[in-house]
């Protein structure tokens, strides 16, 4: 705007005055500047006027009858609200005390008499000036809050939108505690849990480079991928890969997501983990003491292409009323008024103090408080503990074809040989053409959880060679998936067979699979025969498969797999 | 200035130096100590001696870099870090990808 332009624009300005003579000469200069004028003859008529035609300006008689100036200013000041009325006191006072009741009683200046043409027209301009400087604030203050509003309106939306994908899983689980800041989305959090068809659970932790809705946009893709293949029977790994590679080719560069992954079976009792950028989570003792970190070895998700992604997991053993306990780097990450870090040690000590699960949270948080005064709005904390399997009840996977086209009778054979073994996982597959099959999907799970253990005892004691003595206590179980990943890199032949062959029966049908490898066999008697104590860590395949099927048997010196699978008709 | 670049005088070494905390705030500054090279120099320093901390964008800003300078074929080393920098360079596995000291 130019100085021009201000010049020529015409204020209302009102005059209250008592002396007529004096009304009148202030109403011809303020009027020859180019201004429109209003008049009042006192206090009471001035608020009034004021009330009635708002005008940007009031110059003020101090001592009038009725009601005085100082009054009037006040009231006018009230009726101005926030908007910036300059008021100039006309005064022959000049005592400072009666000068300063001019400026407490709301006035922003004062003229004396007589009056000045030229002064009056310098100070109507400098209140003008600050006049629009109060409006340009006010306005701007008003567009800043209804961005604002907006802002918080779609983050709302966005937020109810997120919920219902996220909340497809099972976090509401009796065995999980988690606790997440409201908008914990818009500071990258991501916190996001499933159970596989098979009853194992999926868990991630996820903190999105930035914060807003540039870190909550990204949650959607890998939301998705996550509840999509966890929900087909995947594993960790080919669902680690298939998220790195979303997340590779939709983010920009510089953006990523750092995350930790959980694969839980209560079945198995084992846990696989995978950790990219992620703090170390933790595996705590069922009755206190040392906890176990959970250590990132990975780049986090989105940073390397595909073709040089790892998603080599580590495997541990769980035994009852151990907890995984999983963080966001808001805990760890949070300072005090030095910059000083709380820290791993400082949250290991919370960790390894703790006696009562329960009060776990309560007790990082409260750590949190005393280090710094006050909490963060981006802490993200998770608890998982390891029950019984039967403790859990996954949902029912929902199927929404009628089940009419189920093919009744058929079979099929694969051979997948070593390349393939390296780099595939076939179970997916095979389980989702089982899942035609409509009589079979009560035992959903147990088909899952079957086909799985057959698979990777196959894999694992047929092909790799591998011992599962090993597995006896913690550190040989570390070892054994070690020796597990070297060997399977390093393949170059064997092969497992897995034929399917369903019949159908008078009432209902059955299922028969055969898992075939080219390994040494084992003896099956001996194995069997073993009770389920001396079996330790190791060893528990084999029950779990006698359990869930109807019959298995295993033939070929162990190489060959049997196992059935019955249903009846369907009502 | 509290990024600063500097060319070795034979033009094969970027160095650019951060001062302070390295986080979102330095965004503009750290792009331009090298978006605006008229040729990207073969080999780049980035001296964290004076750098106080470091969050999750400055490891996006150091992505960038990374991708500008050539992405896998680039020479990038992070050097003078502090132990709490090397602490979250390390958790974040970013070794794997830049030459850190």
């Amino acid at each position: 705007m130019s100085q021009f332009a201000h010049d020529l624009e015409a204020l209302t300005v009102l005059i209250a005055e008592d002396g007529a003579a004096d009304r009148l000469l202030l109403a011809t200069i303020v009027r020859k500047q180019g201004h429109q004028v209003l008049t009042a003859e006192n206090g009471e008529q001035a608020v009034a006027l004021f009330a009635q035609q708002r005008p940007s300006l009031v110059l003020l008689d101090a001592l009038m009858p009725v009601m005085d100036g100082f009054e009037a200013a006040r009231q006018i000041k009230a009726l101005a609200g926030e908007a910036l009325v300059p008021i100039i006191f006309l005064t022959s006072l000049s005592e400072e005390h009666a000068l300063v009741r001019c400026l407490e009683a709301g006035g922003d200046d004062f003229l004396a008499k007589p009056y000045s043409p030229v002064i009056l027209a310098a100070k109507i301009k400098a209140m003008d000036r600050l006049r629009r400087l109060q409006a340009t604030v006010l306005e701007q203050r008003d567009q800043i809050a209804r961005h604002h509003n907006h802002l918080l309106n779609e983050q709302r939306v966005a937020k109810a939108v997120f919920d219902q994908v996220a909340h497809a899983g099972c976090l509401s689980a009796s065995n999980i505690r988690y606790l997440q800041s409201p908008y914990a989305l818009f500071n990258g959090d991501l916190l996001l849990a499933a159970f596989t068809p098979a009853g194992d659970m999926h868990v991630l932790l996820g903190d999105f480079t930035g914060h807003g809705l540039p870190a909550a946009v990204g949650a959607m893709p890998l939301a998705e991928v996550f509840y999509g293949m966890t929900a087909k029977g995947y594993g960790l790994a080919e669902t680690l890969r298939e998220m790195n590679a979303k997340l590779k080719r939709i983010l920009p560069v510089g953006m990523f997501c750092c995350a930790l992954l959980l694969n839980l079976s209560f079945q198995r009792r084992v846990v696989e983990v995978w950790n990219g950028g992620m703090p170390d989570g933790y595996l705590l003792p069922a009755g206190g003491g040392e906890p176990l970190p959970l250590i990132s070895r990975h780049l986090p998700l989105g940073v390397l292409a595909p073709e040089r992604f790892n998603d080599t997991t580590e495997v541990l053993p769980l035994a009852l009323g151990e907890r995984l306990f999983l963080l966001s780097d808001g805990v760890v990450d949070t300072s005090d008024e030095h910059d000083q870090l709380f820290g791993v040690e400082r949250l290991r000590r919370v960790l390894s103090a703790n006696r009562q699960p329960a009060l776990l949270f309560e007790e990082v948080l409260q750590a949190l408080e005393q280090f710094r005064g006050r909490s963060r709005d981006d802490v993200s904390l998770l608890d998982i503990e390891v029950v019984e399997p039967q403790v859990l009840s996954p949902p029912p996977v929902i199927y929404s074809d009628s089940g009419q086209s189920s093919p009744l009778d058929w079979s099929l054979q694969f051979e997948f040989r070593a390349e393939t073994l390296k780099r595939f996982n076939p179970l997916p597959y095979l389980l989702q053409l089982l899942q035609e099959i409509h009589g079979l999907r009560a035992q959903g799970g147990a088909l899952h959880s079957v086909l799985t253990e057959l698979y990777s005892n196959a894999l694992e004691h047929g092909v790799l060679g591998l011992d599962s003595a090993l597995k006896r206590d913690a550190q040989g179980f570390a070892a054994y998936y070690q020796v597990r990943n070297e060997r399977l890199q390093a393949l170059c032949d064997g092969f497992i067979r897995v034929s399917l062959r369903v019949e159908p029966d008078r009432q209902g049908g059955r299922l028969i699979i055969e898992v075939e490898d080219s390994g040494q066999g084992f003896n099956v008697s001996k194995v069997l025969a073993r009770s389920v104590s001396e079996q330790g860590l190791c060893g528990r395949g084999l029950n779990l498969v006698r359990r869930l099927s109807r019959r298995a048997e295993w033939a070929d010196e162990g190489r060959r797999a049997c196992v059935e699978f019955a249903w009846e008709a369907l009502a | 200035m509290a990024v600063v670049s500097e060319v070795s005088p034979d033009g094969k070494k970027l160095t650019i130096k951060v001062k302070g905390r390295f986080d979102f705030g330095k965004h503009q500054e750290f792009r331009e100590a090298y978006e605006r090279k008229p040729k990207m120099p073969d080999s780049v320093v980035v001296d964290l001696k004076e750098a106080t901390y470091l969050d999750s964008s400055a490891l996006g800003m150091l992505l960038l870099l990374r991708d500008h300078a050539g992405g896998d074929d680039s020479e990038i080393r992070v050097v003078n870090t502090s132990s709490d920098v090397r602490k979250i360079l390390a958790i974040s596995n970013f070794d794997k990808l830049f030459d850190i000291t």
